[in-house]
Protein backbone atom coordinates (compact mmCIF):
# COMPACT_ATOMS: atom_id res chain seq x y z
CA UNK A 1 0.00 0.00 0.00
CA UNK A 2 2.78 2.32 0.96
CA UNK A 3 4.60 1.72 -2.32
CA UNK A 4 1.34 2.28 -4.23
CA UNK A 5 0.91 5.60 -2.46
CA UNK A 6 4.49 6.48 -3.21
CA UNK A 7 3.91 5.70 -6.88
CA UNK A 8 0.73 7.76 -6.87
CA UNK A 9 2.59 10.65 -5.36
CA UNK A 10 5.47 10.43 -7.84
CA UNK A 11 2.93 10.18 -10.69
CA UNK A 12 1.81 13.68 -9.82
CA UNK A 13 5.20 15.16 -9.16
CA UNK A 14 4.61 18.85 -9.77
CA UNK A 15 6.51 21.59 -8.02
CA UNK A 16 4.57 24.50 -6.50
CA UNK A 17 5.67 26.62 -9.49
CA UNK A 18 4.24 24.06 -11.88
CA UNK A 19 0.96 23.85 -9.96
CA UNK A 20 0.63 27.60 -10.28
CA UNK A 21 1.60 27.57 -13.95
CA UNK A 22 -0.81 24.81 -14.97
CA UNK A 23 -3.67 25.67 -12.59
CA UNK A 24 -6.05 26.68 -15.41
CA UNK A 25 -5.65 23.23 -16.91
CA UNK A 26 -5.86 21.38 -13.62
CA UNK A 27 -9.18 22.96 -12.65
CA UNK A 28 -10.89 21.79 -15.86
CA UNK A 29 -12.87 18.79 -14.54
CA UNK A 30 -12.23 16.52 -17.58
CA UNK A 31 -8.55 17.48 -17.65
CA UNK A 32 -7.41 17.69 -14.05
CA UNK A 33 -4.13 16.63 -12.58
CA UNK A 34 -4.16 13.39 -14.57
CA UNK A 35 -4.34 15.26 -17.88
CA UNK A 36 -1.52 17.54 -16.84
CA UNK A 37 0.58 14.58 -15.73
CA UNK A 38 0.03 12.91 -19.12
CA UNK A 39 1.32 16.06 -20.79
CA UNK A 40 4.34 16.11 -18.51
CA UNK A 41 5.10 12.46 -19.28
CA UNK A 42 4.66 12.93 -23.04
CA UNK A 43 7.35 13.15 -25.69
CA UNK A 44 6.24 15.05 -28.80
CA UNK A 45 8.28 15.49 -31.98
CA UNK A 46 7.55 18.69 -33.91
CA UNK A 47 8.83 18.42 -37.47
CA UNK A 48 9.50 21.87 -38.85
CA UNK A 49 9.73 24.97 -36.67
CA UNK A 50 8.27 27.31 -39.29
CA UNK A 51 4.78 28.65 -39.83
CA UNK A 52 2.94 25.70 -38.30
CA UNK A 53 5.73 24.66 -35.96
CA UNK A 54 5.81 28.10 -34.32
CA UNK A 55 2.35 27.98 -32.70
CA UNK A 56 2.62 24.23 -32.14
CA UNK A 57 5.87 24.59 -30.20
CA UNK A 58 4.73 27.64 -28.25
CA UNK A 59 1.43 26.06 -27.17
CA UNK A 60 2.86 22.62 -26.40
CA UNK A 61 5.61 24.18 -24.33
CA UNK A 62 3.18 26.48 -22.55
CA UNK A 63 0.84 23.55 -21.93
CA UNK A 64 3.62 21.63 -20.21
CA UNK A 65 4.47 18.81 -22.63
CA UNK A 66 7.40 17.32 -20.75
CA UNK A 67 9.72 16.58 -23.64
CA UNK A 68 9.62 18.24 -27.03
CA UNK A 69 11.82 17.37 -30.00
CA UNK A 70 12.36 19.87 -32.81
CA UNK A 71 13.46 18.80 -36.28
CA UNK A 72 14.73 21.63 -38.46
CA UNK A 73 17.95 22.14 -40.37
CA UNK A 74 17.18 25.63 -41.65
CA UNK A 75 18.22 29.10 -40.57
CA UNK A 76 15.95 32.05 -39.82
CA UNK A 77 15.39 34.26 -42.86
CA UNK A 78 13.77 37.68 -42.82
CA UNK A 79 10.98 36.38 -45.08
CA UNK A 80 10.03 33.92 -42.29
CA UNK A 81 9.06 36.60 -39.80
CA UNK A 82 5.70 37.35 -41.45
CA UNK A 83 4.33 34.14 -39.94
CA UNK A 84 6.96 32.28 -37.90
CA UNK A 85 6.21 33.95 -34.60
CA UNK A 86 8.78 31.94 -32.68
CA UNK A 87 11.50 34.16 -34.10
CA UNK A 88 12.57 37.76 -33.78
CA UNK A 89 14.48 40.08 -36.07
CA UNK A 90 17.62 39.43 -34.04
CA UNK A 91 17.35 35.70 -34.89
CA UNK A 92 17.92 36.22 -38.63
CA UNK A 93 20.71 33.95 -39.85
CA UNK A 94 20.63 31.75 -36.73
CA UNK A 95 19.66 28.08 -36.47
CA UNK A 96 15.89 27.76 -36.34
CA UNK A 97 15.89 24.66 -34.17
CA UNK A 98 18.28 26.19 -31.62
CA UNK A 99 16.47 29.53 -31.51
CA UNK A 100 13.17 27.70 -31.19
CA UNK A 101 14.56 25.70 -28.27
CA UNK A 102 15.78 28.85 -26.54
CA UNK A 103 12.42 30.55 -27.07
CA UNK A 104 10.26 27.72 -25.72
CA UNK A 105 12.56 27.13 -22.74
CA UNK A 106 12.26 30.81 -21.85
CA UNK A 107 8.50 30.32 -21.98
CA UNK A 108 8.59 27.16 -19.84
CA UNK A 109 11.77 26.10 -18.04
CA UNK A 110 10.03 23.03 -16.59
CA UNK A 111 10.23 21.10 -19.86
CA UNK A 112 13.03 19.45 -21.84
CA UNK A 113 13.71 20.24 -25.48
CA UNK A 114 15.87 18.18 -27.83
CA UNK A 115 17.11 19.67 -31.09
CA UNK A 116 17.47 17.49 -34.19
CA UNK A 117 19.28 19.88 -36.48
CA UNK A 118 19.10 17.63 -39.49
CA UNK A 119 17.15 17.06 -42.68
CA UNK A 120 14.73 14.22 -42.04
CA UNK A 121 15.30 11.42 -44.55
CA UNK A 122 14.75 7.71 -45.03
CA UNK A 123 17.96 6.93 -43.10
CA UNK A 124 17.17 8.81 -39.91
CA UNK A 125 13.37 9.25 -39.77
CA UNK A 126 12.46 6.02 -37.99
CA UNK A 127 15.25 6.34 -35.45
CA UNK A 128 14.23 9.91 -34.54
CA UNK A 129 10.46 9.29 -34.55
CA UNK A 130 10.90 6.13 -32.43
CA UNK A 131 12.02 8.29 -29.49
CA UNK A 132 8.65 10.08 -29.27
CA UNK A 133 5.01 9.29 -28.48
CA UNK A 134 3.31 11.68 -30.91
CA UNK A 135 4.49 13.49 -34.04
CA UNK A 136 3.26 16.91 -35.22
CA UNK A 137 4.03 17.25 -38.92
CA UNK A 138 4.44 20.84 -40.05
CA UNK A 139 6.71 20.31 -43.04
CA UNK A 140 6.45 22.04 -46.37
CA UNK A 141 6.84 19.45 -49.09
CA UNK A 142 5.32 16.23 -50.32
CA UNK A 143 8.40 13.98 -49.99
CA UNK A 144 8.68 14.78 -46.27
CA UNK A 145 4.91 14.46 -45.77
CA UNK A 146 4.99 10.90 -47.09
CA UNK A 147 8.23 10.11 -45.26
CA UNK A 148 6.79 11.27 -41.91
CA UNK A 149 3.55 9.40 -42.56
CA UNK A 150 5.25 6.15 -43.46
CA UNK A 151 7.73 6.35 -40.58
CA UNK A 152 4.84 6.96 -38.16
CA UNK A 153 2.96 3.96 -39.57
CA UNK A 154 6.03 1.74 -39.27
CA UNK A 155 6.86 2.95 -35.75
CA UNK A 156 3.25 2.92 -34.56
CA UNK A 157 3.10 6.64 -33.76
CA UNK A 158 0.19 9.03 -34.06
CA UNK A 159 0.82 11.73 -36.68
CA UNK A 160 -1.01 14.99 -36.04
CA UNK A 161 -1.08 16.51 -39.50
CA UNK A 162 -1.63 20.08 -40.63
CA UNK A 163 -1.04 21.76 -43.96
CA UNK A 164 -1.65 25.20 -45.40
CA UNK A 165 -1.74 26.98 -48.73
CA UNK A 166 -2.64 30.63 -49.29
CA UNK A 167 -6.01 30.85 -47.44
CA UNK A 168 -6.60 27.13 -47.04
CA UNK A 169 -5.79 24.87 -44.10
CA UNK A 170 -6.17 21.16 -43.37
CA UNK A 171 -5.90 19.32 -40.03
CA UNK A 172 -6.24 15.63 -39.24
CA UNK A 173 -4.98 12.96 -36.85
CA UNK A 174 -3.41 10.06 -38.72
CA UNK A 175 -2.47 6.57 -37.62
CA UNK A 176 -4.08 7.04 -34.21
CA UNK A 177 -4.36 4.12 -31.82
CA UNK A 178 -7.98 2.96 -31.85
CA UNK A 179 -9.84 1.39 -28.90
CA UNK A 180 -9.69 -1.99 -30.66
CA UNK A 181 -5.88 -1.80 -30.83
CA UNK A 182 -5.82 -1.05 -34.55
CA UNK A 183 -4.71 2.16 -36.18
CA UNK A 184 -6.83 4.87 -37.78
CA UNK A 185 -6.46 6.11 -41.37
CA UNK A 186 -3.16 7.65 -42.39
CA UNK A 187 -2.12 10.21 -45.01
CA UNK A 188 -1.90 7.58 -47.74
CA UNK A 189 -5.54 6.66 -47.11
CA UNK A 190 -6.38 10.26 -47.95
CA UNK A 191 -3.92 10.80 -50.79
CA UNK A 192 -2.30 7.55 -51.98
CA UNK A 193 0.13 9.41 -54.22
CA UNK A 194 1.51 12.95 -54.39
CA UNK A 195 0.82 15.27 -57.29
CA UNK A 196 3.58 15.34 -59.90
CA UNK A 197 5.93 18.31 -59.50
CA UNK A 198 4.53 21.49 -60.94
CA UNK A 199 0.97 20.27 -61.44
CA UNK A 200 -0.54 21.48 -58.19
CA UNK A 201 0.74 24.90 -57.19
CA UNK A 202 2.92 24.74 -54.12
CA UNK A 203 3.01 27.07 -51.15
CA UNK A 204 6.26 28.36 -52.58
CA UNK A 205 4.52 29.52 -55.73
CA UNK A 206 1.35 30.75 -54.11
CA UNK A 207 2.39 32.06 -50.73
CA UNK A 208 0.40 31.91 -47.53
CA UNK A 209 -1.41 34.45 -45.39
CA UNK A 210 0.77 34.84 -42.32
CA UNK A 211 -1.96 34.41 -39.74
CA UNK A 212 -3.22 31.16 -41.31
CA UNK A 213 -0.45 28.92 -39.91
CA UNK A 214 -1.14 30.58 -36.56
CA UNK A 215 -4.76 29.38 -36.70
CA UNK A 216 -4.08 25.95 -38.19
CA UNK A 217 -0.96 25.33 -36.08
CA UNK A 218 -2.95 26.15 -32.94
CA UNK A 219 -5.50 23.53 -33.95
CA UNK A 220 -2.66 21.09 -34.55
CA UNK A 221 -1.40 21.75 -31.01
CA UNK A 222 -4.94 21.25 -29.71
CA UNK A 223 -5.15 17.84 -31.38
CA UNK A 224 -1.74 16.83 -29.99
CA UNK A 225 -2.95 17.68 -26.48
CA UNK A 226 -6.21 15.77 -27.02
CA UNK A 227 -4.33 12.71 -28.27
CA UNK A 228 -1.96 12.76 -25.29
CA UNK A 229 -4.56 13.36 -22.61
CA UNK A 230 -7.45 11.39 -24.08
CA UNK A 231 -9.65 14.43 -23.52
CA UNK A 232 -12.26 15.15 -26.19
CA UNK A 233 -12.67 13.61 -29.61
CA UNK A 234 -9.58 13.98 -31.82
CA UNK A 235 -9.85 14.27 -35.62
CA UNK A 236 -9.34 10.55 -36.20
CA UNK A 237 -10.91 9.39 -39.46
CA UNK A 238 -11.85 12.97 -40.23
CA UNK A 239 -10.17 15.94 -41.85
CA UNK A 240 -10.89 19.52 -40.88
CA UNK A 241 -10.78 22.10 -43.67
CA UNK A 242 -10.60 25.85 -43.21
CA UNK A 243 -11.05 28.44 -45.93
CA UNK A 244 -9.88 31.64 -44.27
CA UNK A 245 -10.99 33.86 -47.16
CA UNK A 246 -14.62 32.72 -47.00
CA UNK A 247 -14.40 31.81 -43.31
CA UNK A 248 -15.84 28.42 -44.10
CA UNK A 249 -15.06 25.27 -42.18
CA UNK A 250 -15.86 21.67 -43.10
CA UNK A 251 -15.16 18.29 -41.58
CA UNK A 252 -15.01 15.36 -44.00
CA UNK A 253 -14.66 11.66 -43.32
CA UNK A 254 -11.45 9.79 -44.08
CA UNK A 255 -11.68 6.01 -44.32
CA UNK A 256 -8.97 3.38 -44.39
CA UNK A 257 -8.24 1.93 -47.80
CA UNK A 258 -7.45 -1.77 -47.79
CA UNK A 259 -4.86 -1.27 -50.52
CA UNK A 260 -2.84 1.18 -48.38
CA UNK A 261 0.09 -0.83 -47.05
CA UNK A 262 3.37 0.63 -45.82
CA UNK A 263 6.13 -1.97 -45.60
CA UNK A 264 9.24 0.20 -45.45
CA UNK A 265 10.65 3.61 -46.22
CA UNK A 266 11.40 4.39 -49.86
CA UNK A 267 13.14 7.07 -51.91
CA UNK A 268 10.65 9.89 -51.41
CA UNK A 269 12.28 12.28 -53.89
CA UNK A 270 11.83 9.60 -56.53
CA UNK A 271 8.31 8.79 -55.31
CA UNK A 272 7.34 12.44 -55.73
CA UNK A 273 8.98 12.65 -59.14
CA UNK A 274 11.55 15.18 -57.99
CA UNK A 275 14.62 13.27 -59.15
CA UNK A 276 13.25 13.15 -62.67
CA UNK A 277 12.35 16.82 -62.35
CA UNK A 278 15.92 17.70 -61.35
CA UNK A 279 17.52 15.61 -64.08
CA UNK A 280 16.02 17.70 -66.85
CA UNK A 281 18.80 20.27 -66.81
CA UNK A 282 18.48 23.43 -68.86
CA UNK A 283 21.20 25.73 -70.22
CA UNK A 284 22.19 28.32 -67.64
CA UNK A 285 23.97 31.65 -67.43
CA UNK A 286 25.24 33.07 -64.16
CA UNK A 287 24.54 36.68 -63.19
CA UNK A 288 28.12 37.85 -63.88
CA UNK A 289 28.00 36.52 -67.44
CA UNK A 290 24.49 37.89 -67.81
CA UNK A 291 25.68 41.35 -66.76
CA UNK A 292 28.51 41.15 -69.31
CA UNK A 293 25.95 40.20 -71.96
CA UNK A 294 23.80 43.16 -70.98
CA UNK A 295 26.64 45.59 -71.38
CA UNK A 296 28.11 43.96 -74.52
CA UNK A 297 25.45 45.22 -76.87
CA UNK A 298 24.76 41.71 -78.14
CA UNK A 299 21.04 41.44 -78.86
CA UNK A 300 19.03 39.17 -76.58
CA UNK A 301 15.56 38.97 -75.11
CA UNK A 302 14.99 38.89 -71.34
CA UNK A 303 11.81 37.18 -70.17
CA UNK A 304 10.58 37.39 -66.58
CA UNK A 305 8.27 34.47 -65.71
CA UNK A 306 7.23 35.70 -62.27
CA UNK A 307 3.83 37.10 -61.34
CA UNK A 308 2.94 40.78 -61.89
CA UNK A 309 2.96 41.54 -58.14
CA UNK A 310 6.50 40.20 -57.91
CA UNK A 311 7.53 42.29 -60.90
CA UNK A 312 6.25 45.35 -59.04
CA UNK A 313 8.64 44.63 -56.15
CA UNK A 314 11.76 44.45 -58.33
CA UNK A 315 12.53 43.73 -61.97
CA UNK A 316 15.34 43.66 -64.52
CA UNK A 317 13.29 45.27 -67.30
CA UNK A 318 12.45 41.87 -68.73
CA UNK A 319 9.26 41.12 -70.64
CA UNK A 320 6.73 39.79 -68.12
CA UNK A 321 5.17 36.45 -69.14
CA UNK A 322 4.18 34.46 -66.00
CA UNK A 323 5.11 30.79 -66.16
CA UNK A 324 1.46 29.76 -65.84
CA UNK A 325 0.57 31.30 -69.20
CA UNK A 326 3.85 31.14 -71.10
CA UNK A 327 2.62 28.23 -73.23
CA UNK A 328 -0.06 30.50 -74.67
CA UNK A 329 2.44 33.25 -75.60
CA UNK A 330 4.99 31.48 -77.77
CA UNK A 331 4.62 34.25 -80.36
CA UNK A 332 6.17 36.73 -77.92
CA UNK A 333 9.40 34.74 -77.55
CA UNK A 334 12.27 35.56 -79.90
CA UNK A 335 13.72 32.90 -82.19
CA UNK A 336 16.40 35.06 -83.81
CA UNK A 337 18.47 35.76 -80.69
CA UNK A 338 19.32 34.42 -77.27
CA UNK A 339 16.45 34.35 -74.80
CA UNK A 340 17.38 34.68 -71.13
CA UNK A 341 14.58 33.51 -68.83
CA UNK A 342 14.50 34.48 -65.17
CA UNK A 343 12.35 34.32 -62.06
CA UNK A 344 13.07 34.89 -58.39
CA UNK A 345 15.55 32.08 -57.72
CA UNK A 346 15.88 30.23 -61.03
CA UNK A 347 13.47 27.37 -60.30
CA UNK A 348 10.36 28.63 -62.08
CA UNK A 349 12.37 29.88 -65.07
CA UNK A 350 13.93 26.40 -65.47
CA UNK A 351 10.42 24.97 -65.33
CA UNK A 352 9.29 27.47 -68.00
CA UNK A 353 12.19 26.49 -70.28
CA UNK A 354 11.38 22.78 -69.90
CA UNK A 355 7.76 23.52 -70.72
CA UNK A 356 8.71 25.52 -73.82
CA UNK A 357 11.02 22.71 -74.91
CA UNK A 358 8.20 20.18 -74.46
CA UNK A 359 5.97 22.40 -76.58
CA UNK A 360 8.57 22.18 -79.35
CA UNK A 361 9.83 25.76 -79.11
CA UNK A 362 12.83 26.16 -81.42
CA UNK A 363 15.11 28.84 -80.06
CA UNK A 364 18.00 29.42 -77.67
CA UNK A 365 16.55 29.43 -74.16
CA UNK A 366 18.92 30.11 -71.25
CA UNK A 367 18.06 30.14 -67.55
CA UNK A 368 19.40 32.94 -65.34
CA UNK A 369 21.03 30.96 -62.53
CA UNK A 370 19.88 32.11 -59.11
CA UNK A 371 17.33 34.50 -60.64
CA UNK A 372 16.80 38.07 -59.54
CA UNK A 373 17.92 37.12 -56.02
CA UNK A 374 21.42 36.31 -57.27
CA UNK A 375 21.43 39.47 -59.39
CA UNK A 376 20.52 41.57 -56.34
CA UNK A 377 23.16 39.81 -54.25
CA UNK A 378 26.06 39.96 -56.72
CA UNK A 379 25.36 42.81 -59.12
CA UNK A 380 22.91 45.35 -57.72
CA UNK A 381 22.48 45.50 -53.96
CA UNK A 382 19.90 48.27 -54.29
CA UNK A 383 17.31 45.85 -55.69
CA UNK A 384 14.74 44.84 -53.08
CA UNK A 385 14.72 41.11 -52.32
CA UNK A 386 11.72 39.14 -51.13
CA UNK B 1 -27.95 21.29 -59.79
CA UNK B 2 -25.00 20.80 -57.48
CA UNK B 3 -22.49 23.24 -56.13
CA UNK B 4 -18.79 22.40 -56.50
CA UNK B 5 -16.59 24.12 -53.91
CA UNK B 6 -13.30 24.95 -55.59
CA UNK B 7 -10.25 25.03 -53.27
CA UNK B 8 -7.81 27.94 -53.40
CA UNK B 9 -5.04 26.15 -55.35
CA UNK B 10 -7.41 25.26 -58.18
CA UNK B 11 -9.45 28.45 -58.44
CA UNK B 12 -7.26 29.92 -61.13
CA UNK B 13 -8.29 27.00 -63.32
CA UNK B 14 -11.98 27.75 -62.70
CA UNK B 15 -12.15 31.42 -63.58
CA UNK B 16 -11.07 32.39 -60.05
CA UNK B 17 -14.43 31.24 -58.71
CA UNK B 18 -14.72 29.73 -55.24
CA UNK B 19 -17.75 27.69 -56.30
CA UNK B 20 -19.27 26.50 -59.56
CA UNK B 21 -22.87 25.43 -59.97
CA UNK B 22 -23.45 22.53 -62.31
CA UNK B 23 -26.70 21.14 -63.61
CA UNK B 24 -26.51 17.37 -63.23
CA UNK B 25 -28.36 14.52 -61.57
CA UNK B 26 -25.37 12.22 -61.06
CA UNK B 27 -21.68 12.59 -60.25
CA UNK B 28 -20.42 11.43 -63.65
CA UNK B 29 -22.60 14.03 -65.38
CA UNK B 30 -21.54 16.71 -62.92
CA UNK B 31 -17.81 16.07 -63.40
CA UNK B 32 -18.24 15.90 -67.17
CA UNK B 33 -20.06 19.25 -67.19
CA UNK B 34 -17.59 20.88 -64.80
CA UNK B 35 -14.62 19.77 -66.89
CA UNK B 36 -16.31 20.87 -70.11
CA UNK B 37 -16.83 24.33 -68.61
CA UNK B 38 -13.28 24.50 -67.21
CA UNK B 39 -10.89 22.33 -69.24
CA UNK B 40 -7.81 23.47 -67.26
CA UNK B 41 -9.49 22.31 -64.06
CA UNK B 42 -10.13 18.98 -65.76
CA UNK B 43 -6.41 18.51 -66.29
CA UNK B 44 -5.89 18.73 -62.53
CA UNK B 45 -8.85 16.54 -61.57
CA UNK B 46 -8.66 13.75 -64.13
CA UNK B 47 -5.85 11.59 -65.45
CA UNK B 48 -5.58 10.77 -69.18
CA UNK B 49 -7.94 7.80 -68.61
CA UNK B 50 -10.39 10.28 -67.06
CA UNK B 51 -10.10 8.78 -63.57
CA UNK B 52 -9.97 11.10 -60.56
CA UNK B 53 -6.31 11.71 -59.80
CA UNK B 54 -4.92 10.08 -56.68
CA UNK B 55 -3.94 13.39 -55.10
CA UNK B 56 -7.45 14.82 -55.30
CA UNK B 57 -10.53 13.73 -53.36
CA UNK B 58 -14.08 14.60 -54.30
CA UNK B 59 -16.70 14.55 -51.57
CA UNK B 60 -20.47 14.77 -51.71
CA UNK B 61 -21.41 16.18 -48.35
CA UNK B 62 -18.92 14.71 -45.89
CA UNK B 63 -18.24 11.47 -47.75
CA UNK B 64 -15.98 10.61 -50.70
CA UNK B 65 -18.25 9.90 -53.66
CA UNK B 66 -16.40 6.60 -54.23
CA UNK B 67 -17.69 5.44 -50.85
CA UNK B 68 -21.24 6.35 -51.89
CA UNK B 69 -22.34 5.12 -55.30
CA UNK B 70 -19.25 6.23 -57.20
CA UNK B 71 -20.00 7.93 -60.49
CA UNK B 72 -23.64 6.93 -60.12
CA UNK B 73 -23.98 8.93 -56.88
CA UNK B 74 -27.19 10.95 -57.23
CA UNK B 75 -26.99 14.70 -56.76
CA UNK B 76 -29.79 16.87 -55.44
CA UNK B 77 -30.25 20.61 -55.97
CA UNK B 78 -28.70 21.30 -52.58
CA UNK B 79 -25.77 18.87 -52.98
CA UNK B 80 -22.41 20.34 -52.07
CA UNK B 81 -19.45 18.72 -53.81
CA UNK B 82 -16.05 19.49 -52.28
CA UNK B 83 -12.80 19.13 -54.19
CA UNK B 84 -9.95 18.43 -51.76
CA UNK B 85 -6.43 18.71 -53.16
CA UNK B 86 -3.24 17.55 -51.51
CA UNK B 87 -1.41 20.60 -50.16
CA UNK B 88 1.94 20.46 -48.45
CA UNK B 89 2.71 23.90 -47.07
CA UNK B 90 3.61 24.46 -43.48
CA UNK B 91 7.21 25.17 -42.70
CA UNK B 92 8.96 27.16 -45.37
CA UNK B 93 7.32 29.19 -48.05
CA UNK B 94 10.28 30.64 -49.87
CA UNK B 95 9.43 31.61 -53.41
CA UNK B 96 11.35 29.77 -56.14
Amino acid sequence: MQSAMKEQSSNHAFSPDEFARYSRHIIIPEFGLDGQQKLKNARVLVIGSGGLGSPVLLYLAAAGVGHIGIVDFDRVDDSNLQRQVLFSTSDIGKSKARQARERVLSLNPHIEVTVHETRLDSNNAREIIRQYDVVADGTDNFPTRYLVNDACVLEGKTNVYASIFQFEGQVSVFNALLPDGGRGPNYRDLFPEPPPPGLVPSCSEGGVLGVLPGIIGSMQALEVIKVITGVGDPLVGRIFLFDAAAFQTRILRVSKRPETVVTGLIDYQLFCGLDQFREAEVPEIDVQAFESLRTSGEPFQLIDVREPHEYDIAHLEGELIPVGIIGEHLDRIARDRKVIVHCRSGVRSAKAIRLLQELGFQGELINLKGGILAYAREINNALPVY
Amino acid sequence: MATFLIPTPLRKFAGNQSSVTVSAERMDQAIHTLVAQHPDLGRHLLDPERNIRSFVRIYVGDTDFRELQGEQTPLADHSVVSIIPAIAGGCECNLP
